[in-house]
């Protein structure tokens, strides 16, 4: 069982966003970074799942040189192989992206073999665009799900659940698939000491690819107008427990 | 030449989202001097059809494939593509939640066009000519953009509840489309589905009731249970509660969780960092339980109680037995 995950280094999420003056980019210098949450958990999806059922992991992510350090955290938690398509700007748009990596995994496949199952995140948590796996997938020719809350196999299939307002829904996909994974699939791991020494060992290639450049243009990043609330403070302690019991009568939460 | 809404169903149920999309639609059909369309997908499309017109859709597209009974992502997304191709929209607008984005984004990939997802705003002067310029949602809403859409077909997302709906009823004919679906498409279909058992959800709970790292442990979540329950809501939880294993992440509110929108949320111990905060910003009133009455929660919140949640807390429920007698 083979399994490739794409991932994205962004800003590590948690913390204040500043936009840079010229507002066209985040204001990273004093923000750390890190692999998006979504696939964070792709990563450990696709590690517990060989070391069920056998075989390898091999994470993929298209960025600036830097993310070489978030290849390397996914080789610490267990993914074996790393590859880096290099870019120059800070980010491409979808189309682009997904040109350039659909053309890195028809080569890597050509070279080593078809990948059983392609990871993405749902979507990066920084451009929120929910499409390049989608699109990704397209160009390989191969079924794919978002959105994934829960990930089996099943023989040759890939069993997906997901989550909706009436419950749960159950896909089941072919292999070889793609599947776009959502936090809360598992809990990710812990990098080992073993899994650090790998991390710092492991040889990860570098591959170009380019991609035509999209329809979809970033004109200025701006901040979400402060919400400004007039707070009342119904009280201290357990003796605003009155007030706050007013207040959900007269909201008509309490009846 | 039209403005066209993607309607989001789940075996002929619309999905609320859709109703916020179809206004959305027609405001920006009526500005640029065009029609109001939509496109369902499956038989048995008339009941939507008509919930369509009430929004002001003259003409609904319904694709038909005996294969279309159920959700399928690749198979939506194909049919929606075929309209799109034949009728050539100006815009097309789906809705902002799973289904959505996933299906527009098939669309995007099967024709090759760019696609937006998350919008706040259209540009309020686009004619139809132009390239469409939107302000989309990044970071889950912890950020905005304003991008341009350059594309002859422009497709899009509405971020979710950033329009309220409003009905204007007209007369809409129905055009069937029949799609063809091959075999690479029907991969992706809904196999079995497992109905919540009834209850409430955290989407669509009245009340919400959430802790944060300062409820300290799962066990001292008992107390919030107990205040949920007497208001027939649901529990939620920050992300540093998941984290710390004290609840499922089914239970997160914020831009990796749940995205919810109740009468009132009740935040205890959750400072309001910016994750979460976009995960709550819809409830319709916030009351936050704090000790610091610097957190970010309690200054965005429209009231507060300072001081000990692991005391308030009881004290409210006691409060509410005591009313009730």
């Amino acid at each position: 069982m083979n399994i490739l995950v794409c991932v994205k280094r962004v800003p590590a999420p948690g913390a204040r966003i500043n936009i840079t003056e010229d507002g066209q980019a985040v204001d990273t210098a004093f923000l750390g970074f890190t692999v998006s949450p979504h696939e964070e958990c792709a990563v450990e999806q696709a590690v517990q799942l060989v070391e069920k059922h056998g075989g390898e992991v091999t994470v993929l992510t298209l960025g600036p040189a830097e993310a070489e350090e978030q290849l390397r955290t996914a080789v610490s938690v267990g993914a074996a192989r790393a590859v880096l398509v290099p870019i120059t700007e800070s980010d491409w748009d979808p189309q682009r992206t997904a040109q350039a990596i659909a053309s890195v995994i028809t080569d890597l496949e050509n070279a080593n073999g078809k990948f059983d199952l392609v990871l993405f995140g749902n979507e990066s948590a920084d451009s929120c665009g929910y499409q390049v796996g989608i699109r990704v997938a397209l160009k390989l020719g191969r079924p794919m799900v978002n959105g994934a809350k829960g990930l089996d196999i099943e023989g040759s299939v890939a069993k997906v659940r997901r989550e909706s307002d009436a419950g749960q829904e159950i896909y089941m996909l072919p292999m070889p698939s793609a599947v776009g994974v959502k936090e809360g699939i598992n809990l990710p791991r812990y990098p080992t000491m073993k899994g650090r020494l790998a991390s710092k060992k492991v040889d990860v290639t570098r591959t170009e690819s380019t991609g035509s450049v999209g329809g979809l243009k970033t004109i200025q990043l701006q901040r979400p107008p402060e919400r400004v609330s007039n707070t009342q403070i119904l009280g201290t302690g357990p003796e605003a427990a009155s007030a706050v019991v007013d207040l959900l009568e007269e909201l008509g939460v309490f009846k | 030449m039209s403005v066209l809404a993607v309607i989001e169903h789940d075996r002929g149920t619309i999905a609320t989202a859709s109703l916020g999309v179809l206004t959305a639609a027609r405001t920006l059909a009526s500005q640029m001097g065009t029609t109001l369309e939509a496109v369902t997908v499956g038989a048995n499309a008339d009941a939507l059809s008509s919930v369509a017109a009430q929004y002001g859709a003259t003409v609904v597209h319904q694709a038909h494939h005996s294969a279309l009974t159920d959700f399928g992502p690749e198979a939506w997304g194909e049919a929606v593509a075929q309209v799109v191709k034949k009728i050539s929209p100006q815009v097309v607008i789906g809705t902002g939640t799973e289904r959505g984005h996933e299906v527009v984004a098939q669309v995007a990939a099967r024709l090759d066009l760019p696609a937006s997802m998350n919008c706040t705003e259209f540009d309020s002067a686009f004619t139809g000519a132009q390239p469409l310029k939107v302000v989309r949602a990044r970071w889950g809403g912890s950020l905005l953009e304003q991008a341009q859409v350059d594309a002859p077909i422009k497709l899009v997302t509405l971020a979710n509840h950033t329009v309220e709906a409003v009905e204007s009823p007209d007369t809409a004919t129905n055009t069937v489309h029949d799609v063809e679906l091959n075999d690479s498409v029907m991969h992706s279909f809904v196999q079995d589905r497992v109905e919540r058992v009834a209850g409430v959800t955290l989407a669509t709970a009245p009340v919400v009731v959430s802790g944060g790292r300062g409820v300290g442990s799962a066990e001292a979540f008992a107390p919030l249970e107990e205040l949920a329950g007497l208001l027939g809501g649901i529990v939620g939880c920050s992300r540093a509660v998941t984290n710390n294993g004290w609840r499922n992440h089914t239970d997160q509110v914020g831009q990796t969780g749940t995205r919810i929108a109740p009468d009132i949320y009740i935040a205890c111990g959750i400072s309001g960092a910016i994750q979460h905060w976009v995960g709550a910003m819809a409830s319709k009133n916030i009351l936050a339980i704090n000790t610091d009455k610097e957190a970010n929660i309690v200054t965005k919140a429209g009231y507060a109680v300072i001081g000990d949640l692991h005391k308030i807390v009881p004290a409210i429920s006691e409060e509410i037995r005591r009313r009730r007698g």
